[in-house]
């Protein structure tokens, strides 16, 4: 008997000791899954932190004005510039030290000078090293940065000043005057000249049109003189403004400064082409970061120069921001009603459920193939025949029928339309049905349930899709390379003339720019950093965007919340 | 009157004396598909008085409710024979105006559902699809409306907040101030306090009795005490056919059907 308890109390044991063993192992199995888990996010967090820093420190660090070199070469030479970065041989000792190559990158500017921008200097070499306090830097409208020192300041054959000290004490005032003719003369040339050209290539327009209606001759041949008189008219105009621009022209390269290289060379330039002039030797880190900011500021604010490698990119960060708005405007009516009628309307039953499959599947396809569809269909079909309708005066020269940002804005629709269809519809399904029979119960028909209650509550949920067709329409370049984008537009997209938003003009982007800039650029050393900092700014544009999104998102959620509803 | 309302008529656990019958349910049929949920059932629904369904889970006491304002038009595969009259008209006639019908045939459901506005909105929800707009005349039917429900004292001072902030019981309460906005001549209540607290019950109970001067009821409810405190009929359904169906008292007390006595007594359900 007692044996028999003894055996149970045993088995018992040994039970709970197997079940104790299995918790335990479960547990630790469980432990090591947390882990992994853990570990994969923070290997994600890892790489998008480690993004943004590289992106950050490349992107900013390149506002930041590094201080001048000069090196005294063995051959006898000198040379003044920027240390870009440096290079030191792997192998240093033994017998291979003698062969080891240190070498120097230097930005040496006076491309007009010199050729390039950019030279390697081997450590064995170089003689000295100094950093005078008197070297200038000019950053130019053209021709890149000069560095040197600062030789004479002329007027014509008239000497105004001569030696570094006083040139640079005299400069300051008359290169303040020579950036305010500066800007007036493109207020002029933008302005007055633009509005002018405008009027003229108006009244041409008028003039072909008359030539394709059907009318009586004396008619048109009043008509038409009335026309020759006013272009006439603009005519005088445009010589009158075109002889002022000249006149500012010549009093804006009047004066001249000379400048000399380290090696004494002597080069002379309009003292208002010079867009700033600093001794970066001589500064403080107060004035340098004063520097910084106004660089950056020129950076988000400033047209592009020189082929994009200088400057700033307003008008990319401009014609993406619009372009992602028309997207926007365009994408969230056709995305919702689709998703309106897939769960609302339309009778659930195979034929639905492929619609859905392919509506997926439509978000998949390589975006270049929605650039083609949106060449063929939009730009071609659609362009050329409002092109026929409308602008016929214009013709050969299409004013619809070729890449704008319309087109681009409807091809990136079309691109991102799947995203917003598959959230909206999430967001109507998550509508309880009880609500709807609440609305309905009262006497209200399916439409006005629809608009008045389940919309409102879906509203999040379509909020949601559009944040993410938001995203990618932002990041989309490839298929906006063959319906609109352009690598430098003349003017942006929205001005002050009427219709005021012109949808068939091309624009700038910020992700071609990168590329553009990074890769197709003359000066692909110099422009390294700018791809880093436009890229940056990609990401900053996309994440500002989003989150005016989510703040929208979250305000309606706030307004229906508080029940499990 | 049908051969099948008279022979139920002729049935004494069927057919109560009703003065003023306001609906007239005539050998009503219902499937789900290939299932049958509602097995030929007549009754009259008296006006102004509270008539409560009873029965277990499944018994097709909801789905009865839901025939009086068609709302299961909504589910597919829905087939209703037979008919129901209200004040003399069919509610099935194809010419009728579904949404002219649910405006006079109100219903607060079995969760509350108010929708995703203020509740000052919810209550006018009914009268700005009707056409109602003017600020004035809304203020007014909100008021009414609200005070009819009991609810305008915890509420006036906040009618611009979300309707999804309030509690179980004030949500229920203003999903009824919604239904009465409208004016409708029928209040359906599908379990109405299944989801509430028993003080919410008592107000939701106290409500019905003040509305009964005004407004037909039929409610449905698993608790059969709650039918026995507000309800002046009663009908047990079990599986699709209506058992029994008398003054709640003599449900009650004493039930002339077998099943009905075992259901009251709680032998099953």
């Amino acid at each position: 008997m007692i044996n028999v308890i003894d055996r149970r109390a045993r088995r018992q044991a040994r039970s709970t000791t197997t079940f104790g063993d299995y918790r335990r192992r479960s547990a630790a199995a469980g432990q090591a899954l947390t882990w992994l888990c853990g570990g994969a996010l923070a290997l994600n967090l890892l790489l998008v932190i480690s993004i943004l820093l590289l992106l950050a420190y490349n992107g900013l660090s390149y506002f930041w004005q590094k201080d001048l070199i000069e090196l005294d070469l063995k051959d006898g030479r000198k040379i003044l510039g920027e240390v870009w970065s440096q290079e030191r041989s792997a192998a240093v000792t033994g017998a291979r030290a003698a062969a080891a190559i240190d070498r120097v990158r230097l930005k040496i500017g006076n491309r007009d000078v010199n050729g390039l921008d950019f030279v390697w200097i081997d450590a064995k070499d170089i003689a000295g090293r100094g950093r005078p306090r008197d070297a200038v830097m000019l950053e130019r409208l053209e021709w890149g940065n000069f560095y040197g020192t600062m030789a004479e300041l002329r007027k014509g054959s008239q000497v105004l000043a001569t030696g570094q000290d006083a040139v640079w004490k005299a400069f300051g005032p008359l290169h303040e005057r020579k950036l305010k003719e500066r800007r007036a003369i493109e207020r002029l040339e933008k302005g007055a000249i633009g509005d002018v050209n405008y009027a003229i290539e108006h009244l041409r327009l008028a003039e072909k049109r008359l030539d394709l209606e059907n009318l009586p001759t004396p008619e048109r041949d009043r008509r038409k003189a009335a026309i020759e008189n006013q272009v006439a008219a603009d005519q005088v105009r445009y010589d009158r403004l075109a002889a002022e621009l000249s006149r500012m022209r010549d009093r804006f390269q009047a004066e001249t400064l000379v400048m000399r290289t380290a090696n004494g060379e002597a080069k002379e330039m309009p003292v208002g082409t010079v867009v700033r002039a600093i001794q970066p030797n001589g500064m403080g880190s107060l004035s340098k970061l004063g520097l910084y900011l106004s660089r950056s500021a020129e950076f988000v604010s400033a047209d592009p120069r020189e082929s994009n490698t200088e400057g700033g990119i307003f008008p990319a960060i401009f014609g993406t921001v619009l372009m992602v708005f028309l997207m926007s405007f365009a994408v969230a009516p056709m995305g919702v009603l689709a998703a309106l009628y897939l769960r609302e309307y339309a009778k659930q039953g195979p034929l639905v459920r492929m619609v859905r499959i392919a509506v997926n599947n439509l978000a998949g396809v390589p975006s270049i193939v929605f650039g083609m569809f949106g060449l063929a269909f939009f730009v071609y079909l659609i362009g050329g025949t409002i092109d026929k309708l409308f602008y016929p005066e214009s013709l050969p020269t299409p004013t619809f029928g070729t890449g704008g940002i319309l087109w681009a804005a409807l091809t990136l629709a079309l691109l991102t339309v799947p995203v917003v269809i598959v959230a909206a519809e999430e967001g109507l399904a998550a509508v309880p049905r009880i609500v709807r029979e609440g609305s309905l119960a009262l006497g209200a028909t399916k439409f006005e349930t629809i608009r008045r209650v389940v919309l409102p509550a879906a509203a999040p949920g379509i909020l949601t899709g559009m944040i993410l067709a938001m995203a990618r329409a932002a990041g989309e370049v490839a298929p906006l390379m063959i319906v609109g984008m352009v690598k430098l537009a003349p003017t942006l997209p929205l001005d002050g003339r009427p219709p005021f938003l012109h949808l068939e003009r091309k624009f700038m982007h910020l992700g071609f720019h990168i590329f553009d800039v990074g890769f197709q650029s003359p000066n692909v050393e110099a422009t390294t950093p700018l791809v880093f900092a436009t890229a940056l700014l990609l990401i900053v544009v996309v994440t500002a965007m989003n989150l005016v999104a989510i703040m929208l998102r979250n305000h309606l959620r706030r307004k229906y919340a508080g029940s499990a509803v | 009157m049908t051969e099948t309302l008279a022979e139920a008529v002729r049935d004494p656990a069927l057919a109560p004396r009703i003065e003023h019958p306001i609906l007239n349910i005539d050998g009503l049929s219902l499937w789900y598909g290939e299932k049958k949920a509602l097995n030929h059932i007549s009754m009259q629904i008296p006006e102004k008085q509270i008539t409560a369904f009873i029965g277990p889970s499944g018994c097709g006491k909801s789905t009865l409710l839901r025939c009086i304002n068609r709302l299961n038009d909504l589910i597919d595969n829905v087939r209703v024979e037979g008919d129901i009259r209200f004040e003399d008209g069919s509610i099935y006639d194809p010419k009728l105006d579904i949404n002219a019908l649910r405006k006079r045939i109100g219903m607060v459901f079995q969760k509350s559902n108010p929708f995703p506005k203020s509740i000052y909105e919810n209550v006018a929800y009914g009268c700005r699809i009707q056409g109602i707009n003017k600020k004035r005349d809304l203020d007014e039917i909100v008021e009414r409306s609200l005070r009819g429900a009991a609810l305008w004292d915890e509420v006036k001072d906040r009618l611009d907040e979300s309707a999804l902030g309030m509690s179980g019981g004030q949500q229920q309460r203003l999903c009824i101030a919604r239904a009465i906005a409208v004016e409708p001549e029928v209040i359906l209540l599908d379990e109405p306090c299944s989801a509430l607290d028993p003080i919410a019950t008592a107000r939701i109970e106290e409500l019905m009795q003040d509305l009964k001067s005004q407004y037909t009821q039929v409610i449905v409810t698993h608790n059969m005490q709650q039918a026995s405190r507000v309800s002046d009929l009663t009908a047990f359904l079990y599986l699709g056919e209506l058992v029994e169906y008398g003054p709640t008292q003599k449900i009650f007390i004493n039930p002339l059907k077998k099943q009905t006595e075992d259901y009251i007594t709680g032998r099953f359900g």
